[in-house]
């Protein structure tokens, strides 16, 4: 039997227990749950009569739009078209340029590429030169929309008023210079730069200066993990991790597929995980949320922080052969015990842990360095994070004893980050001068003296060096749209520097980076790498190790939770970061991978502690109800969380696989300032991060009040279509035939079942294919984490509106690709025993073992991107009144918005709900203010992708815009085309950094995608519909020891 | 940078420049006075009309006869030197054939002049012969032609201007003969009429008859009605689509524009290819309107406008339409430099398409290889420019049924064109074969 046959797919809860839930049935058998409100209108006499329009005036507003119509048809609008007095030499109208540059913000750092047209950057994308930790996630995707934000400052302050350069240059040099030599310092409090020529300044600048200092400061901190490191290396940095290379992972609370010590590790992750010759990476995963990571792994274990500790000790104890006794419940003694056993049988297994306390984080590489693992590569030190929280406690304090003279701060936003940021803003007002270099005017802006407008890092000069030996520059692909300077270009002027930054970047590269590369070509490439600025690999093999009695010390030291309390996890969301990016209507529009909730951060919780707190919705309110039945919203309840001072009502989420005791919120939301009323969404969870420290006891009292979620995916059900996913275990697909896990859909034909791809039980004669190209999407279930950088990359590509959360919540998002998230469970737990035994990780006191059988406590999750299937016998297009969507003889399912009279007879008959309605005109639209109504967010439109108007239909058009593009450039040079150009060419697959998605002609015998639509592990989405899509999906396999 | 410009200033020789230049139409007039006069001062066998030729293809970028331009002035320029340097001719051939050299050895007025242009160095001409340089000097040594009065010329819109008038004179006597004739009718009948009476002649009077008037017979005739109903009908019906259907087709569109630029004279006169302005329309989807420094590229020479005129269109006319280029690139003629200040061009758009249809001129231009004319029409017979074609998407899908693919020397086409010749039985294909009829190939 297929291994996924005894499993039960569900996305929520309702759909998991769905006794007395008629509203989910109603939600099953529709595409579109708001019904026009016709026969309402129509059957309602007294309203009919009430009605102030008569007959005669509607014929009479009928005659006049028709006439004025077709008067207004006649003439056209006179269009404009305004040349260059002088075109730039490499800008060709209707040519795209790329630029490589890299975008360093001290939250996200990547090498990327960036698409302009006409001189405006539309696009970004990856740059192929650059090594791939260091790719672009969904944020970064987003980050061009940031360049366009109505919200940005254009000129800087003093005083909340508006100034001049001239002022500002000569104010700060006059108070700079009479603080020079006094008992009173001037500090720079920035983001993490990792910029040599960055530091290089500040250097020169406490040189002359020698009261001033320079405070880094983390928002997200990972102080701990860098002095474990310092101590242990003698440098400031993290390790690096090449989990490509491991074949076990064993993670401890850290989220390394988020932005665990800096990000950017998924794609080599997503590398080791397509299972090549009968192997693949396993993933053990110890944690309290439910993570993307801990989605990802093959067994993962909810526990709450002290369990996770406690695990790393024993971890440790047994490793270094202590004989140290760890009090630990009997459920993890075992998960231990066969950790222990996994990780001396592996070749090179790595251990990594998120807990932020720098003994835990020596033990962890301690425990690496034993392992010897070629994944583990400290020599390769990570420098985006190098923020020190202790200096910055301190530096507050300062403040407010009236010891700093001056503060001097760029890439912060300390008043919205700092748990104590009132301490912080009475430091500001003791503080004789503060600036402040912001894109915004932010919460921070609001108290400082003068306020700098800073520019994108679209339009910056700037290098990084993002780990040892890999440089990268910052140039700006598009001039200043505002009066703007960048926090290097007032550096130089205080140190009394007359070159530009750019200047002085050359002239830093040229004598202290480059080798045997010119700067011309770095600047091209936008990545040098120096690998013999890299000391060797021996040299950090330094074996160390603790005694037993520090082990029991550690464990002793652990706190237990007061009864009353609950743990807090707060995280930083895939879509969010740590909030710089707020105002960014993408990412708000994004859907949170995990919990798929738009617009919202909210207290994520385990059923069974909502139920106990009483925040716990009965299934027949988990919908919103509207006259029509429910619409598919989700509701959820509000509870007030405190935690000494601070006091936060916050909607409740309840979240599978959330460790008992614990809850979970989000970073980056509950901005007040900076950014448009509409994205002031969600609560500020730096107020409860005390010390730095991201897990805390926290105290949850319930309310009766109902928030409204707008959350994607819950809308519809699966309606008994178990087998849209498909997976299987690694012993599974080593051994068993492919049959027996990727059997083909049969049918019955004359009572003898047939399989679908067989000609004979088709409706419809086959079109030859064989000739020209024939795109092919392949999708690898198991590549895929699920990060949604194809999300934000389809978005900018296509034009996609944002809708905002009302919309959201009617289930009219627009978004052609989703991402589908999937959780599962052994449907019949009683029977098997065995199991029984083998679902482990409820050792917490709390549990007990009926309660273990809740499949919603520790459920198996997977992600499926999904979007228009183009199928060669598609649905959709049979229906079509009006030919709109047609079949191009490429496999591309067409949309011709111009011929689309809106009927939505076909996204009624898709069997993937992949079509998109335009339910309004969401650009030029007051009713829609995001960044298609006003013309400095428009500039961020691809000129090639028709903006879509009202009462047309959409989706995904395998990026036909480019495939033609490609196309016609190979035409154009006279060549056939080259390797690898289609893959490239569509977004989606041009964003995956993880090689899930591959994107080519199935018609090109050597290209990868011919053979991977004949692999094994390949299979269409309900392929018993026989519409034979050209989206192929490759089914997940699960390196798990026990299913 | 340079480069691109470079390429530029080689296709500035591709303009046949006759017109632009004073003389032309008078060259033959001058002949024997310019003989006279070469021979009185030089007594040498040079020829000026050689002389013109070269100095057009090699001196005319920078420099005019009458007018200081990138280097001086050069009418009389031997005589000049001679009288006011006490330069010879041997000079002047040092000069030309390697000016930075002279300048080099020290020579006096050639840093003189050097200065006085800013260090702008003549390009080196060591292939010019004595003869050749001969010939260049005689035609500089002619004398200025005296302005001439075209008056006299019968302009062709004159012509027509008197045809039309000698029409409507046919037509008026034509219309008082008839009425005359009507008139004569009249008085006749009148006249027999009176006859009649007095003659007691009883003139046959019509009936009154009880039939209907035809008007209300065919009334009553319900399936005549119904007939011309139906009739009335399809004839209305058919100017109403003719109607809905030239709605936002703008054939013929001709919008004045911000300077009145002739294609007629850049194309026609002067055939200057329509790629050397439109540039872009062999690379990407637009064909691009040319950027103002693109004009300035032959217009920094020419400031004034030599050829034919109409009264319409007069050489004033023209040479203000210059003036306008010069005011909005911020070139000043007078000191010959960019003052800096420049103005957009607002050009009206001609050709709209709309923007959920995709059209690349690269792939026409220059994979299809088809002429501009074949959509634009005849460009280089317009004075101004307008739509052409129809630009409807019938129009569009019939070029498309009909126009067989260039597949020659295209490598893209190889495979395709052997597998596709191969399904349909034909050597040729044409665009709509290959998929060229798909919507998702003009629309997305």
């Amino acid at each position: 039997m297929s291994s996924n046959k005894n499993k039960k797919y569900w996305k929520n809860l309702a759909e998991l227990n769905p006794l007395n839930n008629s509203a989910l049935e109603s939600l099953g058998q529709k595409e579109f749950v708001e019904e026009i409100p016709v026969d309402e209108f129509l059957a309602d006499d007294k309203n009919l009569s009430n009605s102030s329009t008569s007959r005669r005036d509607f014929l009479k507003y009928v005659g006049f739009s028709t006439a004025a119509a077709s008067l207004a048809a006649c003439e056209g609008p006179v269009i404009k078209s305004i040349p260059y007095v002088v075109q730039p030499e490499q800008i060709i109208p209707g040519i795209a340029n790329y630029y490589a540059t890299t975008i360093a913000n001290g939250y996200d750092f990547a090498n990327v590429l960036i698409k302009t047209r006409e001189g405006r950057p539309i696009k970004v994308e990856l740059n192929k030169l650059a090594p791939i930790s260091a790719s672009a996630n969904a944020r970064v995707q987003a980050s061009v929309l940031d360049l366009y934000d109505s919200f940005r400052l254009a000129k800087p302050f003093k005083n909340q008023v508006e100034s001049s350069w001239t002022e500002f240059d000569s104010d700060t040099m006059k108070k700079l210079n009479s603080l020079k030599n006094t008992s009173k310092s001037i500090v720079f409090l920035t983001q993490t730069f990792a910029s040599p020529s960055t530091h290089k300044l500040i250097s020169d600048f406490i040189n002359n200066y020698s009261n001033a200092k320079h405070v880094v400061y983390d928002s997200v901190s990972e102080s701990a993990a860098l002095e474990a490191y310092e101590s242990k290396y003698g440098s400031r940095g993290l390790p690096n991790y090449d989990f490509s290379l491991s074949d076990l992972i064993i993670s401890i609370g850290a989220d390394i597929l988020g932005d665990w010590q800096g990000g950017g590790f998924d794609s080599k992750y997503g590398k080791s995980r397509i299972p090549t010759n009968g192997k693949m990476s396993r993933h053990i995963h110890f944690e309290a949320n439910m993570s993307l990571t801990g989605a990802n792994a093959d067994n993962r274990y909810p526990v709450n922080q002290n369990e996770q500790k406690l695990v790393l000790l024993s971890i440790y104890s047994k490793l270094f052969n202590l004989q140290a006794d760890i009090n630990i419940s009997d459920k993890l003694v075992k998960v231990v015990n066969s950790v222990m056993k996994e990780l001396l049988e592996s070749n090179n297994p790595v251990v990594v842990s998120g807990i932020q306390e720098v003994e835990y984080q020596n033990l962890v590489l301690d425990i690496n360095q034993r392992l010897n693992s070629k994944a583990f590569q400290p020599e390769k030190t990570i420098l985006t994070r190098q923020g020190n929280d202790s200096e910055v406690s301190k530096l507050i304090e300062d403040m407010n004893d009236g010891k700093v003279g001056a503060i001097i701060m760029a890439g912060v936003n300390p008043v919205y980050t700092l748990s104590n940021s009132n301490d912080f803003i009475e430091g500001l007002k003791k503080t004789e001068m503060s600036v402040l270099f912001s894109m915004k005017n932010d919460e921070t802006a609001l108290h400082v003296n003068y306020l700098a407008a800073a520019p994108h890092y679209l339009e910056s000069w700037g290098d990084t060096e993002m780990s040892k030996g890999e440089f990268s520059i910052t140039q700006p692909t598009i001039r200043p749209i505002f009066d703007t300077k960048q926090f290097q270009d007032l550096l130089l002027i205080w140190n009394n520097n007359s070159s530009s930054f750019h200047d002085y970047i050359k002239s830093n590269w040229n004598d202290n980076i480059l080798k045997n590369k010119t700067w011309n070509q770095a600047l091209h490439d936008g990545v040098f790498e120096n690998k013999k600025s890299i000391k060797s690999r021996n040299s950090y093999l330094k074996d160390s190790k603790k005694n037993t009695s520090y082990i029991l010390s550690l464990a002793s030291s652990i706190n237990q939770p007061s009864d009353n309390t609950f743990e807090l996890n707060l995280y930083p969301k895939t879509g969010m970061g740590d909030g710089q990016c707020a105002n960014n209507p993408w990412l708000q529009e994004f859907p949170d991978p995990i919990t798929r909730t738009t617009w919202d951060n909210y207290l994520t919780i385990s059923e069974s502690d909502a139920k106990k707190l009483n925040l716990y919705l009965e299934p027949s309110t988990f919908f919103n109800q509207s006259k029509n039945g429910a619409d598919g919203g989700l509701n959820g309840k509000y509870a007030v969380i405190s935690l000494e001072d601070a006091e936060i009502k916050v909607p409740v989420m309840i979240q599978p696989g959330q460790a008992r005791g614990t809850v979970g919120l989000s970073f980056g939301y509950g901005r007040n300032r900076g950014v448009k009323d509409v994205m002031m969404t969600g609560v500020n969870g730096f107020k409860l991060f005390k010390n730095f420290k991201p897990t805390q006891a926290i105290k949850i009292n319930f309310t009766d009040e109902i928030h409204e979620f707008a959350s994607v995916q819950l809308h519809n059900t699966l309606m008994g279509r178990g087998d849209i996913i498909k997976e299987t275990s690694l012993e599974v697909f080593n051994t068993k035939n492919v049959n027996d896990w990727n059997p083909e859909a049969v049918v019955s034909l004359n009572h003898i079942e047939t399989p679908v791809s067989s000609p004979s039980v088709d409706l419809w004669d086959e079109f030859d294919r064989s000739i020209g190209h024939h795109f092919n999407l392949s999708i690898d279930l198991n590549a895929c984490t699920g990060c949604g950088a194809c999300v934000i990359a389809c978005h900018a590509e296509n034009n996609v509106p944002v809708v905002g959360k009302e919309e959201i919540r009617k289930s009219r998002d627009m978004h052609w690709l989703r991402i589908d998230r999937y959780y599962s469970s052994e449907d019949s737990f009683e029977s098997d025993d065995q199991k029984k035994d083998d679902i482990n990780g409820l050792g917490s006191s709390l549990s007990t073992f009926g309660e273990m059988e809740n499949p919603s406590e520790n459920p198996q999750v997977a992600f499926q991107p999904i979007m228009c299937q183009h199928c060669n016998h598609a649905p959709c297009e049979t229906v079509c009144p009006v030919a709109a969507t047609t079949h191009g003889r490429q496999g591309q399912n067409q949309m011709t918005y111009n011929r689309c009279v809106g009927t939505r007879y076909c996204a009624n008959n898709c069997p993937y709900k992949v079509r998109r309605f335009n339910w309004f005109l969401y650009n030029e639209n007051d009713e829609f203010d995001y960044h298609m109504n006003d013309d400095l967010g428009r500039m961020v439109l691809n000129p090639d992708v028709t903006v879509r108007s009202r009462g047309v239909m959409e989706k995904c058009s395998f990026c036909i815009q480019n495939t033609q593009s490609v196309i016609l450039k190979a035409k154009l040079e006279g060549r056939t085309v080259a390797k690898g150009e289609f893959n490239d060419a569509v977004a989606c697959s041009a964003a995956c950094s993880s090689g899930a998605m591959k994107f080519g002609d199935i018609n090109e015998k050597e290209s990868p995608i011919s053979k991977l639509i004949k692999d094994d592990r390949a299979y269409h989405l309900l392929d018993a519909v026989g519409t034979k899509p050209n989206v192929v999906y490759q089914v997940k396999v699960r390196n798990n020891k026990n299913s | 940078m340079n480069k691109k410009y470079k390429k530029v200033d080689s296709k500035f020789y591709l303009i046949k420049n006759s017109k632009f230049f004073p003389c032309i139409s008078l060259g033959k007039l001058l002949l024997p006075l310019a003989f006279i006069f070469t021979i009185s001062s030089f007594g040498q066998d040079a020829d000026p009309v050689k002389g013109k030729a070269l100095f057009n293809s090699n001196c005319a970028a920078c420099h005019k006869l009458d007018k200081k331009m990138t280097g001086p002035a050069l009418r009389g320029v031997e005589d000049r030197l001679y009288n006011d340097e006490g330069l010879d001719r041997e000079w002047l051939y040092k000069w030309i054939r390697n000016s930075s050299s002279l300048i080099k050895s020290g020579d006096d007025y050639a840093n003189k002049i050097y200065a006085e242009y800013n260090g702008a160095a003549m390009t080196a001409y060591p292939q010019l012969s004595d003869d050749d340089l001969n010939n260049i000097l005689a035609y500089t040594a002619q004398e200025k032609p005296a302005p001439v009065i075209k008056a006299v010329e019968v302009s062709p819109t004159g012509g027509n201007t008197s045809n039309g008038i000698s029409n409507e004179i046919i037509l008026g006597v034509f219309a008082f003969m008839f009425l005359l004739l009507s008139l004569g009718l009249f008085v006749v009948n009148k006249t027999l009429r009176s006859f009649a009476a007095q003659n007691n002649i009883q003139l046959p009077t019509k009936k009154k008859s009880t039939r209907k008037p035809l008007w209300k017979a065919f009334v009553d005739n319900q399936f005549l009605m119904l007939c011309s109903a139906i009739i009335m009908l399809l004839v209305s019906a058919y100017f109403v689509y003719g109607f809905l259907m030239q709605i936002g087709v703008n054939q013929g569109y001709e919008p004045v524009q911000p300077i009145h630029y002739s294609h007629k004279i850049h194309s026609g006169d002067n055939e200057i290819d329509c790629n050397y302005c439109h540039s872009s329309a062999r690379v990407s989807k637009h064909s691009g309107i040319p950027s103002l420094n693109v004009c300035m590229n032959c217009h920094k020479s020419i400031y004034e406008y030599n050829g034919e005129t109409t009264e319409e269109y007069s050489k004033e006319f023209y040479d203000a339409e210059i003036q306008k280029l010069y005011k909005a690139v911020g070139w000043d003629d007078e000191s010959q430099e960019y003052t800096g200040e420049t103005q957009a061009v607002k050009w009206v758009r001609i050709h709209n398409l709309p923007d959920f249809s995709y059209f690349n001129h690269a792939q026409h231009v220059s994979v299809g290889g088809i002429e501009c004319q074949t959509c634009h029409g005849p460009v280089e017979e317009m004075e101004i420019m307008y739509q052409y074609s129809p630009l409807t998407m019938g129009w569009c899908i019939n070029c498309h049924r009909e126009t067989n693919v260039k597949v020659k020397d295209n490598q893209y086409y190889e495979k395709i064109h052997e597998q596709l010749s191969k399904k349909y039985g034909v050597e040729k294909l044409t665009a709509a074969q290959m998929g060229g009829l798909e919507c998702g190939k003009c629309h997305y």
